[in-house]
């Protein structure tokens, strides 16, 4: 939990001999909230304030991270309880569970299939953050050699799942060097596990019988320095889930309970009878607290939707996504079709590309860059006006995608109609509604 | 060890609104002093009730759901009882046909309509306006006339019109439904409007707009956190149960209604439009909404299954 200026200030020496380069111990203070300097640069601290400072200065809940190389995963690190509140940081893990049960050639299709996919939401692209591989065989050597084929197969970060640590141990001598997570400590195996994290310095995944034998287990496990740990706490229905993840959530960020401050790990797959409670269950860990999410089964009808939910509930809330500045084609539109002009506030223009379509009329959208104003901020703010339309109509060429000359304006800034006449002559200006719902029987009245 | 869960100790709660009654059954929403599901620190009060959505007129449907409900959606009375054997706890009539742009019926129509639903069906019931004013004012107030003593629900009260709206529930004992874009002052405002007007608070639900998955459902599911921590707070401007329509906002949008020329990276249509609902509805559930307004009867009953599972 981070601390305030004032509250490190109480436990500094207050002599103001400037030895740490500054000119008193509250201006000191002031930078060590701020994360701005060291608490070392501190000749005079005491020991007992520095226990206090380290221990409320490290973050409540671990960042921890899973593979090697670029599309290694980070995941936990968060600070708040609601989206709201400031931000989530780090994006739910989206991982795929694939079993050594499987003949070769499903797992390597499998494999492919995952690693390839890809797919396009708002200018961004999106895939699957990991596979994990499940020792279902209770066969070292085969659990071993399934690891070996995915790893040759993909780029993306592992994660070997085995309560065996015999097991475990043969898969990780195969692929250690790819850093994969390890789940399946649990009370019966926790010590070796610990052995294995450690001399592998891999993360670990912990399942306790709730959140007594949890704390108790993830407490061992960094008292014996493997600090990179996600949790399970055993619980898979939606209900029992989602009281036990936010108490997790609340235990680590309101209370600064260390045995509770790593991410988690969750199983949608697990207690789910069919595509669609999986996808339910899955886009509840999103909103609720889960921080690495590993589906049993691959459909790019769940994992899209999932992508979308994820891009949703963790986009800061302070920073609107927003559009690339261009002419976007909605449904077939084609030199004919009505041009219509937005801003590039994501929400906007999803609003109007939504009506738009509906209204059943190809047509064409311009979306000029407002730094994620909507349509009146926009204007407001002086990054709405005729000359930045103008600019955007030149810059973007439209005259090359369309053959008439008209301009369909949003009817909140119809005042811009008479600059906007000046500026683009040849253009004929036409007032659309204030309402982006409108746009359809807009369309039916005026575009013929 | 034994680990101490943290409680937290609210001081609000949500109201109960109660819809139906006279001749139908009768339906409480609302009433939780907790955040959703957490019945460790408080009672999460009646579970999210689900409404189903049906049209006076054959409404634009993309194929996939128009072929769910078959020509049922060619007459509102024979759709409602439908609607009733796919499990609606409600049923939310919209007056598409008085707009304009779609036919621009009137009272007359509206009276009707409203009397052949309330005689197919016993359960609760809401009737929604074009969402144009001066329309809503004229066919809410005869759906109102031709409801009395069946205590439905009337919307969008919306800050434009609210004056209308809010007196013919006062006078026929109906349920104001308070409409507001996607902005938790205006909403609590309206409810203030609402309020001040004279509609009780028991008998006002409130709509603070609603975002299909990615279509803004993050501002809907943060503006719903938020009211609902206000709530909480023991803020009774904000205490007004939560109306969503997770069901109409994702048909309208491309992912669940277009089938062809979209990347094959967005999986089987089929699959995919019924997800899409699904994941709106559980955000929004999750965020705390006490009534969904559905559309496809699968969805139906997955939402009706999420929300047994979120309470048990």
């Amino acid at each position: 939990m981070a601390l305030t200026g004032i509250q490190i200030y109480k436990v500094l020496p207050k002599t103001n001999c400037k030895k740490c380069g500054l000119p008193t111990c509250l201006a000191f203070a002031m930078k060590l909230a701020q994360g701005q300097a060291e608490l070392s640069l501190c000749p005079d601290v005491s020991d007992e304030a520095r226990v206090s400072l380290e221990a409320a200065s490290r973050p409540p809940m671990r960042l921890v991270t899973i593979g090697a190389g670029a599309k290694k995963l980070e995941v936990g690190g968060e600070t708040m309880m609601f989206r709201h509140e400031k931000t989530f940081f780090h994006p739910a893990a989206l991982v795929v569970r694939i079993r050594d049960t499987a003949p070769d050639t499903t797992i390597v299709e499998a494999v492919q299939e995952a690693t390839s996919y890809s797919v396009e939401r708002v200018g961004m692209t999106f895939g699957i953050d990991g596979i994990a591989i499940q020792n279902d065989s209770g066969d070292g050597a085969r659990f071993a050699t399934v690891a070996q084929i995915i790893k040759d197969k993909t780029d993306l970060p592992l994660i070997l799942m085995s309560t065996d640590p015999a097991a475990m141990n043969t898969a990780l001598d195969r692929v250690h060097d790819a850093k994969p997570a390890i789940y399946g400590a649990n009370r019966n195996n926790i010590d070796q596990m610990i052995d294995l994290a450690k001399k592998h310095g891999v993360a670990m995944g912990i399942r306790g019988n709730g959140l007594d034998e949890l704390a108790e287990l993830s407490e061992k496990a960094a008292g014996a320095g493997v600090e990179s740990l996600m949790l399970d706490p055993g619980a898979r229905g939606l209900g029992d889930s989602l009281r036990v993840l936010t108490q997790m959530r609340r235990l680590a960020i309101k209370k600064g309970f260390r045995p509770m401050g790593f991410p988690t790990i969750t199983f949608p797959g697990e207690g789910a009878a069919s595509l669609d409670e999986q996808a339910i269950l899955a886009a509840h860990y999103i909103a609720k607290y889960g921080s690495i999410i590993v589906l049993d089964t691959f459909s790019p009808a769940m994992i899209y939707p999932l992508i979308t939910l994820r891009l949703n509930i963790y986009t800061d809330p302070q920073k609107p996504i927003q559009m690339a500045a261009g002419i976007y084609p909605i449904g077939n539109a084609t030199a004919d079709s009505p041009f219509c002009v937005t801003t590039n506030f994501s929400l906007t223009y999803f609003t109007i590309a939504g009506e738009l379509e509906a209204s059943g009329v190809p047509s064409w959208l311009m979306v000029c860059d407002t730094e994620g104003l909507s349509v009146l901020t926009a204007w407001s703010a002086g990054k709405f006006d005729a000359e930045k339309i103008a600019k955007t109509v030149m810059d973007q060429d439209a005259p090359s995608k369309i053959n008439h000359r008209k301009m369909i304006l949003p009817g909140r800034v119809a005042i811009l109609k008479g600059e906007l006449e000046n500026e683009l002559p040849d253009w004929k200006i036409l007032v659309g509604p204030a309402e982006a719902m409108d746009i359809g029987g807009w369309f039916r009245k005026n575009w013929t | 060890m034994t680990v101490e869960i943290p409680i937290e100790k609210w001081t609000g709660k949500i109201q109960e609104v109660t819809l139906g009654g006279g001749g139908r059954k009768k339906l409480v929403i609302g009433g939780a002093a907790t955040l959703p599901g957490l019945k460790f620190e408080g009672s999460t009060g009646n579970p999210t009730r689900v409404a189903i959505e049906i049209h006076d007129c054959e409404p634009q449907y993309p194929t996939l759901l128009r072929s769910a409900w078959g020509d049922a959606v060619k007459d509102p009375a024979v759709w409602a009882k439908k609607a009733a054997q796919a499990g609606a706890e409600i049923i939310c009539l919209r007056l598409t046909s008085a707009h304009p742009e779609n036919g621009n019926t009137g009272a007359a129509e509206a009276r009707v309509t409203v009397q052949k639903v309330l005689s197919a069906v016993d359960l609760p019931l809401i009737v929604m306006g074009p969402g144009v004013a001066e329309k809503d004012n004229l066919v809410l107030m005869a759906a109102s006339e031709a409801a009395k003593g069946e205590r439905i629900a009337l919307g969008p009260c919306e800050e434009k019109n609210y004056r209308t709206c809010a007196a013919v529930c006062i006078s026929d004992g109906h349920v104001a439904i308070a409409k507001s874009p996607l902005d938790i002052n205006l909403a609590k405002q309206l409810n203030l409007l609402v309020a001040d007007v004279g509609v009780p608070l028991s008998s006002i639900l409130m709509d603070p707009d609603t975002g299909a998955l990615g279509y803004g459902l993050e501002y809907a599911y943060s503006i719903i956190e938020r009211l609902k921590l206000a709530a909480l707070m023991d803020d009774s401007m904000c205490q007004m149960p939560i109306i969503s329509h997770p069901g109409p906002e994702t048909w309208r949008q491309k992912e669940a209604r277009t089938a062809d020329g979209v990347p094959s990276a967005w999986g089987r249509s089929e699959e995919r439009a019924l997800i899409w609902e699904e994941l709106t509805a559980t955000a929004l559930i999750e965020a705390g909404s006490d009534l969904v307004v559905m559309c496809h009867p699968k969805a139906v009953e997955a939402i009706k299954n999420t929300i047994s599972k979120l309470n048990a």
